[in-house]
């Protein structure tokens, strides 16, 4: 009887147990991150932060260097089990959508931070690439997905955040061979 | 060294180019890190250890990269590219390429 009820326990109470642990911790930690999120995202509304090549028409540009922001998450296993459930009848998976979704966000404020650190202006040409990790134990699927952004660091003639709207926007001319 | 992602770097003139330079490494995870990742894994979000060692990777990557451009007698890389793939189980290949030139 005692030999049951371990294996009881040990085989649907603890699982059980850890899905709920992960359902509270990991809903906590995510509005968290999402505030967290909202309050940096404010503070960089007016940081330059372009996906194409931006040159302001009335001046020259200073190229400060390759700026990058990386981060590695992963669902919780709470999600990671709606999302098997969800496997089954297919459709929109959301568990997995906010985790990509805080990873990019998380990425791209990270870039902007290392380029206000070296005294960028700005980032232009910004590029995000997403890269699953593979797990080391074969049954546990992935470790989790790396999201990286990257993106040129340039400083704008005369004053910092000049010229951040689409206006008097120009193609960089073609570099001389 | 400069390093853009545009096929030039924004406010010099290119005068010579060098063709592609390249860095990659390829790393493992350690056990210890494995283990905090997979504690972490349970409530989800950030797996600090694992940005950090992909971030390490990533800047050796670049740091190679670099050094192969400064033997060829580049002063910047444009046009860098990253790609990220895993070769075997638990091991990823961080790649940096680009094109070496001169600017002035």
């Amino acid at each position: 009887m005692d030999d049951l009820s371990f294996r009881l326990i040990t085989e649907f109470a603890a699982p059980i147990a850890l899905v709920i642990v992960a359902f509270f911790t990991g809903r906590f930690l995510e509005h968290r991150h999402f505030r967290d999120l909202r309050e940096r995202e404010a503070i960089n509304r007016g940081f330059l932060t372009v996906t194409f090549e931006y040159e302001p028409s009335d001046g020259r540009v200073e190229t400060i260097g390759l700026m990058m922001g990386s981060v590695v998450v992963s669902v919780d296993h709470f999600k990671r089990f709606l999302a098997g459930l969800r496997n089954i009848v297919g459709g929109r998976i959301k568990a997995y959508e906010t985790i990509l979704d805080r990873g990019r966000r998380e990425a791209v404020l990270r870039m902007q931070a290392a380029a206000r650190d070296a005294g960028c202006d700005g980032v232009i040409n910004v590029r995000l690439e997403t890269s699953q990790l593979a797990n080391g134990r074969a049954n546990n699927g992935t470790a989790g997905v790396e999201v990286l952004a990257f993106g040129t660091g340039v400083r704008l003639p005369g004053s910092a955040n000049r010229g951040t709207g689409p206006a008097g926007l120009t193609r960089p001319a073609v570099p001389a061979p | 060294m400069l390093l853009s992602n545009i096929e030039e770097v924004p406010g010099k003139r290119i005068v010579e180019f060098y063709g592609i330079v390249t860095g990659s490494t390829v790393r493992a995870k350690n056990v210890g890190r494995d283990i905090m990742a997979g504690l972490k894994n349970i409530v989800g979000g950030e797996l600090k250890g694992y940005t950090e060692l992909l971030e390490e990777s990533r800047k050796q990557a670049i740091e190679r990269m670099v050094t192969q451009a400064e033997s060829v007698g580049a002063n910047a890389v444009v046009n860098v590219r990253f790609s990220t793939s895993s070769v075997a189980q638990g091991a990823a290949e961080l790649f940096a390429y680009g094109t070496a030139v001169r600017v002035d």
